[in-house]
């Protein structure tokens, strides 16, 4: 079942493939390591922002907690390190359950204020346990333990990495086309009457908030064990409003859209700080602001319209209220 | 102790301005405006800019630099906000967001992330005798004037003809408009109020809080728990929230050190289980 959907449409399965095998080839690989994470993330917050209907301000709290969580297991417990990113999301997820209990029960733009005011939390937490975090400096030195193998050349921990970050997206994907991932497009059009239909809409939205705080942690964890370390950069709300922007960008509720979002800002800052150009936010805030105001429906809903033939299971965009 | 609950005071005058700000701004457009506290650092400067480069002192500063803002704002209401009010609210969010960014960015290109310095006034550079403890005057003056403009503003909305329009627009813009008021006419005005009270909070701030770029950056998001805290959109409960939250993080700080940052959250998670609401907002922003 899930194979023949799978090769229901193989040519666009395909290119995207090799794209993500091709990447390190094409561009600096440490860059590209980047680009997949950001990538996942982008994906596991469209979970929440294109198919629930909720704008999550808040995701740096699951993308950085991981990050320090899976430095610690690596740098203290000596696993390998699938093993350490694993536990780094398994803990975002659990950090996920007090959050969004709390935070689903608000909607529209409540949502997004008190996910952030929680990130922001975990932002004090991660900056006052300084013995654990190191505080300002930051997490130093986290290791690449894979049985043995030398994974130091960033070329190579690419394709170490690739796999977690290709299973993270596949589950999204997954989510989104299943039945649980049709009650919360349901939620998202029209929660009274989701909720009307006896679903508990409150606990849908708990499980994808849930759901989604663990890919997102599977991206931080890779992430901070790519870079060597965690920094509270990672759990900052510039970074919550990062992954947003790489959505937007690429289009809200395309899943795949957050992949050329995040693959196009991580290439912009990337090129902005080797030119030596420290305010990078007078350049993505722009995009953005032009994003938001003349191109809502991003990148990828772009491209999509202007192809001829519309995809046949495709589910109508969110802003239903666009227009109106 | 008491003198640390009046510092939480002079603290939470600036959490009432700020909130205050945005829930107007809120009430009218339905936006939240993320770039309010961008706007609160842009009144700092603005001061600093004034003094250092034209040598206009504080208390010109004090009157020109809100009303600059505010029609910053009002120009930024009409040629880009506007386009986003009819969407899902969300838009407007994301909007600001961006706007804060650059502003922010744009500062820190111009000026670097150090710290500028802007002196005391120099007539309220003394203390002040409260009878139990002497406080400095510049402090006693912030207090004082944030306490005057919440409660004018109150008078503004409640008193007057445009306040009743306002808060009328606020509750049933379809039906006001239907009375044959032209809403739209008030919407640029409101947004401009607002982020001139945010302007104002700035030129408050200079010469008691460190006037960097990044100032307004953290504030904002404890200004969001302060609005959520006293419900959105709602005047008054903006304002007692601003102060009670001031006066609570003041005194956390003397008993829980390690705490006093992360309590005005804690405060807003307690809210949230026992009235999504808020304390004073209405139940829109509950499922």
């Amino acid at each position: 079942m899930i194979l023949s959907r799978l090769t229901a449409r193989p040519i666009p399965l395909i290119t995207g493939l090799l794209i993500a095998l091709a990447l390190p080839w094409a561009i600096y690989p440490p860059v590209a390591l980047d680009i997949a994470c950001w990538a996942l993330f982008a994906a596991a917050v469209d979970l929440l922002l294109g198919h629930t209907g909720l704008l999550p301000f808040g995701h740096a709290a699951f993308w950085g907690g991981s990050a320090y969580v899976t430095g610690l297991i690596a740098l203290h417990a000596g696993l390998p390190f699938p093993v350490a990113v694993l536990g780094g999301a398994a803990t975002a997820a659990l950090l996920a359950v007090p959050i969004g209990y709390l935070s689903a029960r608000l909607r529209g733009i409540y949502f997004a204020m008190v996910t952030l005011a929680f990130a922001q939390v975990v932002y004090f937490a991660v900056n006052q346990w300084r013995g654990l975090t190191g505080g300002e400096n930051g997490l130093q030195g986290i290791p690449r333990h894979f049985f043995g193998l030398d994974l130091s050349d960033p070329f190579f921990f690419y394709y170490a990495g690739l796999p977690l970050v290709l299973a993270g997206l596949f589950a999204a994907w997954r989510i989104t086309r299943s039945p649980f991932g049709r009650v919360l497009t349901a939620v998202r059009d029209n929660p009274a009457r989701a909720q009307a239909l006896g679903y508990p809409v409150a606990r849908y939205k708990l499980l994808a908030f849930v759901l989604s705080a663990g890919l997102s942690g599977l991206a931080g964890g890779l992430f901070a064990i790519g870079h060597g370390f965690a920094s509270l950069d990672d759990v900052y709300w510039t970074t919550s409003g990062q992954v947003v922007m790489m959505v937007v960008l690429g289009g809200i509720g395309t899943l795949w859209g957050g992949t050329l979002g995040a693959a196009l800002i991580v290439e912009l800052n990337d090129y902005l700080a080797t030119a030596g150009f420290q305010e990078i936010g007078l350049v993505t805030g722009t995009i953005f602001v032009i994003i938001v105001l003349v191109f809502r429906r991003g990148l990828w809903g772009t491209v999509h319209d202007l192809l001829p033939t519309p995809a046949p299971h495709r589910t109508p965009r969110r802003p239903a209220s666009e227009g109106a | 102790m008491l003198q640390q609950a009046f510092n939480g005071l002079v603290g939470g005058a600036f959490y009432a301005l700020l909130a205050l700000g945005l829930s107007v701004i809120f009430g009218m457009l339905r936006v939240v405006n993320f770039a309010h506290g961008s706007f609160y650092m842009l009144g700092a400067f603005g001061a600093y800019v004034l003094l250092d480069s034209l040598g206009l002192n504080f208390w010109v500063a004090l009157v020109t630099v809100p009303l600059l803002l505010g029609a910053a704002g009002m120009l930024v209401e009409r040629v880009f906000v506007r386009r986003l009010t009819r969407l899902d609210p969300l838009y407007g969010f994301l909007f600001t967001f961006g706007l804060a960014l650059i502003l922010q960015d744009a500062v820190k290109h111009r000026y670097g992330v150090q710290s500028q310095p802007y002196p005391r006034p120099s007539a309220l550079s003394g203390s002040l005798d409260l009878g139990l403890f002497d406080y400095p005057a510049y402090q006693v003056f912030v207090l004082a004037v944030s306490l005057l403009t919440c409660a004018a503003t109150w008078l503004i909305l409640t008193r007057t003809r445009v306040g009743t329009i306002v808060r009328a627009a606020t509750e049933r813009p379809e039906l006001t408009r239907a009375l044959g008021i032209d809403v739209g006419r008030w919407v640029a005005p409101v947004f401009g109020f607002g982020v001139a009270l945010a302007g104002l909070a700035g030129v408050l701030a200079a010469p008691m809080r460190a006037v960097n770029p990044l100032m307004g950056a953290d504030l904002i998001i404890t200004v969001f728990a302060v609005v959520v805290i006293g419900g959105l959109g709602s005047i008054f409960g903006s304002v007692t929230a601003g102060f009670a939250i001031g006066l609570i993080t003041a005194l956390g700080d003397l008993y829980v050190p390690a705490l006093s940052q992360t309590l005005v959250f804690v405060v807003m998670a307690a809210v949230l289980l026992w009235r999504p609401a808020g304390l004073f907002g209405r139940e829109e922003a509950a499922l």
